[in-house]
């Protein structure tokens, strides 16, 4: 029984497998990413060896989440920072509009953070009556579009400039223009203006130092430090994955996450928060609220053959290289997190049964597992849920099918005699073969089928040794 | 020394010269090979699918039927990591363990073994064309094997080696993926065939026959010229 998240899987992935455009486009835009990326990897001494040390380090901070996570809540609060704990989306909801509600706020601006994608907050804002902007430029862009972002790093990469241009002088009446520059300052006059009204500014975090009580938020657009020291009131909404022991481990993940999120050596901005104003500050936020989300990541530590997957540091590295986002699109996916890290954790986060169609939906190439700068097993952890999949009770006619081919290869006489049957079958075979009603369609609808030869090998060998 | 060759079934029933080739080659440089023709699967179609039992109820008969072996050779890339990455995994436990783990010890990649094993790159074999070569993706990051098969094509005579773009991309057959998602299984294959064919290169080389049986399913549908070879059947061109 498939799910309905896996009937819109396959609609839309059969969708985009087929738009040529779709396909150069993306590929034409990686592999500017892929050039530059390899180029800041270099300048590393040893990039392997970085991998090694970051992975080492967070899974110190991952095994040890409670220790540092009470450290980083209470250098936090120290400072004067509010800490909230939310066990579910729903409480880091509900957290926020009372906030809201109790500051009597009317414009939300928010920077780019996809845990409150996670917990689909833009939704519940606006419904709440409070107008939400997205500072982000793609994340603005794909908001105006009233879709979700494509990708963890590059929301509106699916779009070309045309279309954007195209977008804005629909939505915010600015001429048709194809110049990048004229475009973002369009969005620039128009956000200046928000942020100036923003009663809150709602951001993610990219890092949490457990050391300082500080949040580390890297960024190119400088719209994530408006977001979080304009606003008389800014809200973190983070993971409680995000956590490092120290502060000097981000001389190691800031240059990391920038050379394989957007081949970077650094990101132009890069922002260490530790708490509201304090006395005697002549600017930054009244109040800094810190919401730490567990939204079943306990549920994934818990898991210790999968519990790696809580290392990642969301930077789209998987996504570029995997040749299935490629072909499907992030959009594809139905998920907060998209690409290979998407097809491991949202059956953790929102159960197997309905998002196991995402670990099939690999070649399992091990693209992924390579290109991960903390080096999570990605592609294992696909074959770990297909597993796990099966022991649910879930693809019982693969098991029948299975036990079937299972017994053919330990019974060999009955199996020469099943071989014969194949090559007789596969003569059939080829008067209705690609046609309506071929049960191989699967495959030959846009493949020819192998033939089956002459003499296979056994034949050869027997007589070879007569 | 004695190898034992383990041919899966796909290349036993399609693309027998594949075996074939590997027997001329080995034997050419003085080994003997044996065969145990009991031997059809080693369970990976089972695995990849989630059915770790299934899996296991093959791949007994595959450990006990290597126990004696001094090691094994095969044509596959696919094939080997089952063996040696995977067994090790569902054998975790249970009574054959050990016997799984010796297996996974002596197994090797045709490519891999001439190279590595038996340090053999130049097999004097003789072949005028231009040739690309696809790595499959279960060697290439299961194995990390890239450079062998490339050691040993750049040494046949009259032959012309070109890399494609996107040369590490997977080709898109993944198993029963090919079947469960054949829109996403064709459009990467479509990807690769574009790679390849842009080289101009006469034939497609791979070191596992199933990467190329999707490949060259997908060539022969649009009727294109270039043709898919197995590296072992260049390799005994002598
Ligand atoms: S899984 Fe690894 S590569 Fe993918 S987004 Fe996370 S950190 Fe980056």
């Amino acid at each position: 029984m498939s799910s309905i998240f896996e009937s819109q899987f396959r609609a839309s992935a059969t969708k985009l497998t087929a738009d040529l455009r779709h396909r150069s486009l993306i590929r034409k835009a990686l592999k500017g990413y892929e050039k530059s990326r390899d180029e800041k990897k270099a300048r590393f001494q040893d990039w392997e060896a970085a991998r090694q040390a970051a992975a080492e380090t967070k899974w110190e901070a991952i095994n040890h989440l409670d220790k540092y996570l009470s450290e980083f809540a209470d250098n936090l609060a120290r400072r004067g920072t509010k800490v909230f704990w939310a066990s579910t989306a729903e409480e880091a909801r509900n957290y926020i509009l009372n906030l809201a509600r109790e500051k009597q706020a009317k414009t939300i601006i928010k920077s780019k953070t996809m845990t409150s994608e996670e917990i689909h907050l833009n939704e519940v804002l606006a419904k709440a009556g409070y107008e939400v902007v997205e500072s982000d430029l793609g994340e603005f862009i794909v908001q105006l579009r009233d879709e979700a972002p494509y990708h963890l790093v590059f929301p509106a990469m699916h779009l070309t400039r045309n279309e954007i241009s195209h977008l804005f002088h629909e939505k915010l009446g600015s001429p048709e223009t194809d110049n990048p520059e004229e475009l973002t300052m369009t969005v620039r006059r128009d956000m200046r203006i928000r942020y100036c009204k923003a009663d809150i500014g709602i951001s993610g975090a990219n890092f949490a130092v457990a050391e300082t009580g500080m949040i580390a938020i890297t960024e190119n657009e400088g719209n994530a430090r408006l977001t979080t020291s304009l606003p008389k009131i800014h809200v973190a909404l983070l993971g409680i994955e995000k956590v490092l022991p120290k502060l000097s481990d981000l001389a190691l993940f800031l240059p990391m996450l920038a050379t394989v999120g957007t081949g970077q050596q650094l990101t132009c901005y890069n922002s260490m928060i530790g708490g509201p104003r304090q006395p005697g500050e002549t600017d930054g936020p009244e109040e800094f609220h810190v919401i730490l989300l567990d939204n079943r990541r306990t549920h994934l530590l818990a898991d210790a053959e999968q519990r790696d997957a809580l290392h990642c540091i969301r930077c789209g590295a998987c996504l570029n290289v995997c040749p299935i986002f490629r072909n499907v699109g992030g959009q594809t996916y139905g998920t907060t997190y998209q690409g290979p890290i998407g097809s491991v954790i949202t059956p953790h986060l929102r159960g197997l049964r309905d998002w196991k169609h995402l670990s099939f939906a690999s070649s399992l190439c091990g693209a992924c597992t390579e290109a991960c700068p903390v080096k999570i097993d990605l592609h294992h952890h696909l074959l770990q849920n297909r597993r796990n999949a099966v022991v649910l009770g879930t693809g019982k006619l693969d098991r029948i099918a299975f036990r079937g081919f299972a017994f053919l290869v330990n019974h060999p006489g009955v199996f020469g005699v099943a071989v014969k049957a194949g090559r007789l079958v596969q003569r059939l075979h080829r008067l209705i073969a690609s046609s309506k009603i071929d049960p191989l369609r699967a495959w030959t609808a846009s493949r020819e089928a192998p033939v089956i030869a002459k003499e296979s090998f056994r034949q050869y060998w027997k007589s070879r040794h007569k | 020394m004695t190898i034992s060759l383990f041919i899966p079934c796909f290349i036993d029933q399609l693309f027998p010269s594949v075996g074939i080739s590997v027997v001329r080659i080995l034997e050419k440089l003085g080994h003997k090979v044996d065969f145990d023709e009991s031997l059809v699967c080693c369970g990976q179609p089972a695995f990849n699918t989630g059915c770790w039992n299934e899996a296991r109820d093959v791949a007994i008969r595959v450990v006990d039927g290597l126990k004696n072996a001094e090691v094994v050779v095969i044509p596959s890339g696919s094939c080997g990591a089952m063996i040696r990455v995977f067994y090790p995994e569902i054998f975790k436990g249970h009574p054959k363990q050990e016997a799984a783990l010796s297996l996974a010890h002596k197994i090797y990649e045709f490519s891999e073994f001439l190279v590595d094993r038996l340090g053999v790159v130049d097999l004097g074999s003789r072949f005028p064309a231009k040739v690309t070569f696809h790595n499959g993706c279960h060697g290439l990051r299961e194995l990390r094997l890239k450079q062998q098969p490339r050691q040993l094509l750049r040494q046949v005579k009259e032959l012309t080696l070109v890399e494609m773009d996107d040369q590490t991309s997977c080709c898109g057959f993944g198993g029963t993926f090919a079947v469960k998602f054949p829109m996403i299984s064709t459009a990467m294959g479509e990807a690769k065939c574009a790679s390849a064919l842009e080289t101009g290169a006469d034939f497609l080389v791979s070191n596992d026959s199933s990467c190329l049986m999707h490949l060259q399913g997908l060539l022969s549908r649009k009727k294109e010229k270039l043709k898919s070879i197995h590296l072992a059947e260049i390799l005994a061109s002598f």
